[in-house]
Formats: structure tokens, sequence, C-alpha cells
């Protein structure tokens, strides 16, 4: 009888390994978020420390459990045995499991040290610093070195140059996490009597080696859409990133298409204006997010869903029921403290229409793209770069 | 074992304490009727909290689900928390105190009864109030930790942290009452010749356990009233915008909350220190290093609690100093294990359900201590944090380590407690689908923190490519489900079945095991005098002679009471009325409190 429940414990000590096995051979299936693929330093240290830290605790799980199973099976009551001997301690073997564990565990705190302190230094000379600023629930970035350009929930780096963020939240506290580029850092609302002090501030450093959009998302809980706070990074070559900044900073040119031009019209004599900004138009509002390139980006409503026209209108007619708690007003529900937009379905498409048409490859450029560079990044920014596979 | 079992017969006359009718039971002040009541009342609320687990794994079995409204998951993913730490967890560590501690020490009762029956009917109490929150529609909603500024008035305007900041302050009430009655009672009304280093290792984690309660929950206290004032009263301790920190609220929670981790795992470890001796017929393997790596472990445990802050931006100083307190609390954890296994060396294992459960609760807490090393690690914490790798982790420890050594101690202590035996079928058949069911729902979810998933969303993209190890876990969950609901199957069976307990089935060591099974009101006939650490290995004949044979002592036991009921009516009111639009109605409860504590102190017992 014991001898069969036996087998049955081991049995399933052994499937879990066995399902162990299975499971980190799915590691290298196409994970956008994984931890396990980083594109900088940052998260290459921590990654080479994390299976530093798992070799050790997983031979020393291993041999308990090991250990244990052998227990089971060597002691196992029988019918004809005799009593057990009475054994209260002994001192030697129990000063050995103390001194080993003790030896292990500096073992694995002394380089996780030495990584705390070289994954918080100060900033490096010369690194392309971006503002980073937390808002239920959407990202804003801004990037001081080039004067007027701010986007939302995609932030563009160029690669191979060190890039430092400050971080800090319009509201409450969220987290930026973009696994694939490294760790995660709070974004903490500022004390008012201390937002001078930069120190008050929250930092991430790092440099992405490889041109590419790399998928995270909010990961501190900040109230009721927290699941769609997502957000993408865009590390372009450096000469596609001026390429981009330079597009960025000119006039936008009015859309050709007769119904985005009508969206045109109507976005910029309604309340839209009063939030949102359109880089290059008369839009210039701070409140909510960034509309620049709204066609480029992959998502409406900070990961809500997949962008497109339709889904635009969707949001535009009701952004609560896309995404809850959303505070934009609807064109018949009220939201952020202003009345609905009161906006015609016709309008409102036309508006989705022009919202989608505003693209960086759309601007006349100084220096021209290469050709079929859009084709590969439908929901990227339409400029050089590898589209992520998940698109 | 020379158990000597019915070498004393029952004596006529033997009432079992299960006796009285449902006045008695709201008057009682017998620990073990309270024990009962306690643990009646905390495995509801497990259903409850259970019940919310199994929505919640339902809502994530696929990506972008729209099972429940993202408002409704935000307060079940809270709701679960805290009804598993504070409706659960602890009422069940402290049901076991109430019905084992004076059995264990010979005592009989604890030192201050009706503040016993009090503290209980305030967690009581205080558990339906959070629970009403459901049926106002406004549950709390901001997580178990209820971070600040997100609790704040301006971004939580409706009732819900309400409920959250006073509910919790009700159940701090309760808990710090029994903490001081636990302490009092082990210090002063132990048997003669029951030394502190004689003590049963689970009284012993007891009394670790209740320090850790009186001076932890006080902190929490503080900073839910700080919580309460700024929402009621306008003040900015958390509010930014004034100059208040929400990041000193993390301080204060966590100065509570991890300590509170391990007024949730020492009762456990108490309880496996327990069963492993027994069915191995071999004494605890190092009792005084077993007492002293959880004296130890309820220390260091004050020092470590901003490991759940290493992403809030304290700086590398702080973090190293957290990072490498925290792996040391591993060194008496693991020796802690290593003495676990050298007590079942060389024994002779009998498998029952009891014992399945204790050794599963050493195989998974090893687990869920080692992916705490992974975490404790901060730069890789920094990957970690907030994700469902968290997720698993500390379920690895406090389901794997809690949750199954509880359902051991069911199956243990039953006869000891009913006088019948849970059936060891139906038992084993729990054990595996708890232990599998368990396994499957949360080892998946390293993978899923460590691929990308964060905690607390009540949706994900199926871009993540998660769908897979996500629908694995909802399997897992609905086959834990199972396994609880066997156990309520097996509750049932045993009140039917006819097989009655001796006072010793297992042919145990300690003292409890001595007087009758259940045991009468008075506990023991005559207080026992101890010579040794297993007093019924060693001197059974004397110790069964003492407290099952002939009364010679004369006791008084203290009457029953409903004072400890009323005068918790008024303390829930008092602090529960700060939710009332008007100033004054916590002054209701307040009068009523007064008016019971008169009563209380000069009703003659």
């Amino acid at each position: 009888m014991t001898g069969n429940r036996k087998l049955l414990h081991s049995g399933a000590l052994g499937s879990l390994l066995v399902v162990s096995v299975l499971l980190l051979s799915a590691c290298s299936g196409e994970y956008p978020q994984t931890t396990f693929q980083p594109v900088t330093e940052f998260g290459e240290l921590i990654n080479g420390l994390f299976y530093n830290t798992t070799a050790w605790t997983m031979a020393i799980l291993l041999i308990v459990e090991a250990v244990l199973i052998y227990i089971l099976i060597r002691f196992r009551a029988r019918p004809d045995a005799p009593e057990p001997k009475h054994i209260h301690g002994n001192t030697l073997v129990e000063i050995v499991w103390t001194v080993i564990p003790a030896i292990i565990v500096a073992v694995i705190a002394i380089p996780a040290v030495g990584a705390i302190f070289e994954l918080q230094r100060p900033q490096d000379e010369g690194a392309f610093v971006v503002d980073v600023i937390g808002h239920q629930w959407w990202w804003e970035f801004r990037y001081p070195e080039l004067e007027g350009v701010v986007t939302a929930n995609e932030m563009h780096v160029p690669v191979g140059r060190m890039v430092y963020l400050n971080m800090r939240s319009a509201d409450v506290i969220h987290s930026f996490w973009i696994p694939r580029i490294g760790g995660k850092r709070d974004v903490n609302p500022v004390p008012a009597t201390r937002e001078a002090e930069p120190e008050r501030l929250n930092h991430l450093q790092f440099r992405v080696n490889q041109a590419g959009a790399y998928d995270g998302q909010c990961a501190e809980y900040c109230g009721d859409s927290h699941a769609i706070m997502r957000m993408r990074v865009i590390a372009h070559e450096p000469g596609d990133f001026q390429r981009w900044v330079q597009a960025y900073r000119t006039l936008a040119p009015a859309p050709t298409d007769s119904l985005a031009a009508h969206g045109m019209q109507v976005f910029m004599r309604s309340p839209c204006i009063a939030c949102h900004s359109i880089s290059g138009t008369s839009a210039i509002g701070r409140i909510g997010p960034n509309l620049t390139f709204m066609g480029d980006r992959w998502s409406v409503g900070a990961g809500a869903e997949e962008n497109s026209v339709d889904a635009l209108a969707r949001w535009i007619i009701s952004p609560p029921a896309m995404k809850p708690g959303a505070r934009m007003p609807g064109t018949r529900t009220e939201g952020g403290g202003m009345p609905p937009t009161g906006l015609s379905e016709q309008d409102v498409r036309a508006i989705a229409a022009y919202l989608f048409s505003l693209r960086a490859d759309a601007v006349p450029a100084a220096a021209p793209l290469p050709p079929g560079d859009t084709t590969d990044a439908p929901a990227g920014t339409g400029i050089s770069m590898q589209t992520h596979d998940a698109d | 074992m020379a158990t000597a079992q019915a070498t004393v017969a029952t004596p006529t006359g033997y009432r079992s304490f299960w006796h009285g009718d449902w006045r008695d039971w709201m008057t009682t002040v017998d620990h073990k009727k309270i024990g009962v009541l306690y643990g009646v009342s905390a495995l509801f609320f497990m259903v409850l909290g259970g019940l919310a687990a199994v929505i919640i794994r339902t809502q994530l079995a696929v990506p972008e689900n729209e099972l429940v409204s993202a408002e409704l998951y935000n307060q079940l993913f809270t709701m679960h928390g805290v009804t598993m730490v504070f409706l659960f967890g602890m009422p069940m560590a402290v049901a076991l105190f109430n019905f084992l501690i004076p059995l264990q020490i010979g005592a009989r009762d604890v030192a201050f009864p009706r503040l016993n029956a009090l503290s209980y009917w305030i967690f009581l109490l205080g558990g339906l109030f959070m629970y009403s929150s459901f049926l106002v529609g406004a549950a709390p909603n901001g997580g178990w930790f209820g971070y600040a500024n997100l609790s704040s008035r301006q971004y939580s305007p409706g009732l819900n942290m309400d409920f959250y900041s006073l509910g919790l302050q009700i159940l701090g009430v309760a808990s710090i009452m029994g903490g001081v009655n636990f302490i009092t009672t082990i210090i002063n009304m132990r048997a003669p010749g029951m030394r502190l280093m004689r003590m049963p290792l689970f009284t012993w984690m007891a009394f670790v356990t209740s320090f850790l309660i009186i001076t932890a929950l006080p902190v929490l206290a503080v900073a839910l009233f700080m919580l309460t004032f700024d929402r009621t009263w306008g003040t900015v301790f958390f509010e930014p915008g004034a100059g208040g920190d929400p990041v000193m609220w993390q301080h204060l929670f966590w100065i509570f909350g991890h300590p509170e981790v391990y007024i949730l795992i020492l009762p456990a470890f108490g309880i496996i220190s327990e069963i492993l001796p027994t069915f191995s017929r071999k004494p605890l393997f190092g009792y005084s290093i077993m007492v002293y790596s959880g004296v130890l472990i309820g220390l260091i445990g004050w020092g470590v609690w901003a490991h759940h802050m290493f992403t809030t931006g304290m700086g590398a100083i702080a973090d190293a100093f957290f990072t490498v307190g925290t792996m040391i609390i591993a060194i008496p954890t693991g020796v802690k294990i290593f003495n676990w296994l050298a007590t079942m060396w060389g024994g002779q294992l009998r498998f029952t359900t009891a014992m399945k459960y204790a050794i599963g609760a050493v195989a998974t807490f090893t687990f869920g201590g080692v992916s705490g090393i992974m975490h404790a690690t901060s730069p890789h914490d920094l990957q970690q944090h907030d994700t469902y790798f968290v997720v698993a982790h500390f379920h690895y420890v406090l389901f794997g380590g809690l949750v199954l050594a509880v359902f051991g101690a069911f199956y243990y202590w039953w006869p000891k407690l009913t006088g019948k035996f849970l059936s060891e079928k139906i038992g084993t058949w729990q054990f595996w689908s708890l232990f599998l069911g368990f396994n499957i729902t949360f080892f998946p979810q390293h993978f899923i923190g460590l691929l990308g998933m964060p905690r607390r969303v009540f949706t994900y993209s199926s871009e993540l490519g998660l769908g897979g190890l996500n629908m694995a876990s909802t399997v897992g969950a609905y086959l834990t489900a199972i396994g609880v609901l066997l156990f309520f199957w097996n509750v049932i069976a045993s009140r039917r079945s006819r097989e009655r307990a001796t006072p010793n089935p297992w042919g145990a060591a300690t003292l409890e095991w001595g007087t009758e099974s259940p045991p009468p009101a008075h506990n023991f006939n005559n207080t026992p005098v101890l010579h040794s650490r297993e007093p019924l290995w060693h001197e059974a004949a004397a110790i069964e002679s003492a407290v099952r044979g002939e009364q010679r002592e004369s006791f008084h036991m203290p009457s029953g009471s409903w004072w400890p009921l009323f005068t918790a009516v008024g303390i829930v009111l008092a602090l529960a009325l700060f939710m009332a639009p008007v100033w004054w109605a916590p002054l209701i409860g307040l009068a009523w409190t007064a008016i019971g504590v008169v009563n209380f102190a000069f009703e003659p017992t």
C-alpha cells in the first residue's frame, strides 16, 4: 500500500521535472515581453546574474528534493522493524548545514551587490535624456534635447547611444517596464515641496544595441485600466532617428484624401485641440496624449486595440467602452470634466481618417527615405527599422 | 512507542467540550469552542476567497477575455488577497493556537478567556463588514497593499477603500488582542515542569508569531489611521500635491507586511514540526536549533521589509542592505528544512494523510524559498517584481507552506478535536488533487512572469504568447478547487463514521494527546507534572492517570458571557461608522462600546 503511494509521489515529482524542462524549452518561442532576450547591457547584466542565482538555488533545490525522495523510500515503515533510534540532534552536522548555506548565500550576494551599484550609477556624460511622465493610463515622453518633440506611448531613441530616463508621475504610482530593455523602475508622483530636487526623480539608464520595437507595460497597479497601459520603445539607427526628428519638426502637409482633409478641419475647430497636440498644426493642447504621427502607432488607447480607422472611430465615440475608466469625453459621454463632444458620426469617421493619415513618411523629407521601408512597418514609425515580429 | 492507550478508563460523567446549545456557543469563553468558531469562520472566508481566485483564473484563462469587467476584477483580486491573509491565514492560525496551546502546555484555558471571545467576535464582524462592501458594489479595489496615492479620495472616490482601511483596522484590533492573550498564556499558564525548552514546537512558533502580531499590527494600524484621516478629514500624509509622500505608505505597509509573512508561515513550521516526529516515530531533530531558528526568522523578519520595494527607487545602498538581509533569512530557514529531513532520516515513516501534507509542505516550501532567493537579488527583482513570477513564488510559500500544513493539521488533530477520524482514503485523493492542482496552477506562473506578464491585470494581449501557459494555470486552479471541495466532503463523511478515536491514536508524544478525544471542557482532570519534552513517550502512565484519572483538584471554569459579543459590536460600529457622512456617527459605536466595557468589567465570572 505504502509502496504504491511512494511511487505516486516520486512519479509526481518526476513529472514536474519533465514539465519544467518543456517549459524551459518553450522560452525560445516568440514572446515580445520576454526577459530572456535583452537588447541592452543593462538587461544582459540582470540576465547573467539571474542564471548565476538560478544555478546555485536549483542545485540546492534538487539536492533537497532528491534527499527527501530517498528518505521517503528508504525509511518507510516496515511491519517488523525495531523502534527507530531517538536521535535528538548532532551539533557537528547542524553546524555544517548552517555554514554551507551561508557560503552559498555569500556567493550569490557578492555579485548581486556589485550589480546594484553598477545599475544605479550616475548619468553618463552625453546621454540622450528622455523625460518619462506616467498618466492614468498612458505614457508621455518628452525629449529635452529635441525641443518641441513629445510622443505618447511610443518612445523613440537612437541605437548605440546611452539613454537616461527622468521619470515622474502626473497622478498615481506607475512603473516603467520594457522587459527586453531591462528591469523596471517605479514612476512616482514627486512631493510638491521637492519638485526642484532632481534626486527625487527615478531613473533608468540603458543603451539599446539593436534597432527594433520593444514592448512593455505599466507594472505597478494604478487603477481601473492598469492592464491597458502599454508602451513601446522604438530604437532607430542614428541616421533614421535624425530623419524621424526632422519629419516631426516639419510643417505637416495637408491631407490629400478628401475625407481626411475634412477630418482635419473638424479636428481643428472641435474641443479636441484643448487637450491634444499635433506637431506642425495649430493643435497645441498638452493635457492628453500627443497625436503626432498617430497613424504610425501600433495601437489606439495605449494598447486598448490595434490601430485602424475603425478602432480610432470607435475610440472617439466612446473611450471608456474600449478602455475602462478612460478620461476622454466621447460623443455622447462626458469625461475628464469635459462635456460630450457631440460630434456626428460622419465627423468622427473623418477625424479617424485624418488621424490615421498622420505618418512620418507622409512628411516630405529633405533626404528621401529608401523605398519599401514603410511596407515593413505598418504599425511602426514607417521609418527604416525592424518591426516587431508580433505585430 | 509505548502509548499505553486506554490504560486509564474514561471516567463516568465525562462530557466533551462540544456539549452546549447555540447560546453556549454565542457566549462561550472556552478556548476550544472559540478555536472551532475561528476555524469554521476562517474556512467560510477561505471558500469566498477561493471563489474569487477561481473567477480570476477563469478570466485569465484566455487572452482578452471579457468574463468580468475591469472594475469587478480589481475588486476580486484585492479581496482575494485581503481574505486569504486577514480572513483565512491569520484566523486559521489563531484557531489552531486557541485549540492547541492550552492543551499542549497543560492549561485549562487561555489567560484571558473573555478577551479571547471578544477578539473572535471582532474578527467575525470585521470580516462580514468587509464582505458587505460587495452588497453596495464597492468592494476594496486598490490591492491588498492599498498603495497610496491611488487609495486617496481623489483617485478612489468611492467607498471601496473606506471598506479597506476601516475593515483592516477592525481586524487588526482582533489580532492584537489575540496576540497579547497567547503571549500571556504561554508565559504564565504552563503546567509544572513544562519549561520553555520543553514546549512543543507548535506552541513555540505560536509564541514567536504572537510577538510578531503585537509588534507588526500596530504599524499597520497607524498607517491605516493616516489613510483614514487623509480620506475622511483631508489630511495630506500621502498627498504629493501638498508635500506628502506616497512612498512613506509603502514603508509603513511593508514594515507590517513582511513580519506578516512570517506570522502566516511560522505556525505552518510549527505544524510540520509536530507531524513529522509523530509519523517518523522519532523526536524532532535539533529541537533547540529549531526553536532558535524560528526566533531568528522572527527577528530578521523585521529588517527586510524593503525587499518589497526594490523598484521604488530607494537608492543603491538601501537596495544592497535589503538584498543581503533578505538572503540571510534563507540560512535559518534552510536549517529548518534540513532538520526536518534529519527528523525523518532513520525513522519508521507512516504515510498517513497528515504526513503526506507535512511532506508536501516541506517539498513545496523549499521550492518557494528558492524562488525567494531569486528575487531577493534586487537586480533581477527589477525584472521579476510585480510579475506573475512573484505570484508563483509567494503561492509556493503560502499555499505550499501554509495551506498544505493547515490541511495536515486538520487530518492530524481531527481525532483530538472531534473524537472521529477524517477518511484516509478521501484524504489521499484530496492531497493529490490539491498537490497536483496547486503545482499545475503556480509552476507555469514563474514562466508567465519571466516572459513578461505583470500582476493585477484584468486582461492581457494575445501578442504576449502566454495564452497556453495561462490556460494550464487555470486548469490547475480548478483541480485545486476540487481538492478543497473533497475536504468538505470528508468532513461530512466523518460525521457519519462510527470509528471512535482513542486519546492518542497516532502514538504522538505531546501533552494534548494525553487527555480525552475530544477533551472535556476543563481539558485535564488534574494538572500534569512534566519531566521531559516527549511526555507521552517517556512518562505516559503518570501523565495519563493525572489528566484522565479521577479528579482530585478543584478548579473554577469561567462562565459564558454575552458582553464580549456586545462589546465587539460597539467596537466594529465605532470604526465602521467613519464611513458615515456625519462626523459624530462613530460616537454611537463608542457609546455602545463604553456600555459593553463597563458591563464586561463588572460581570462576575
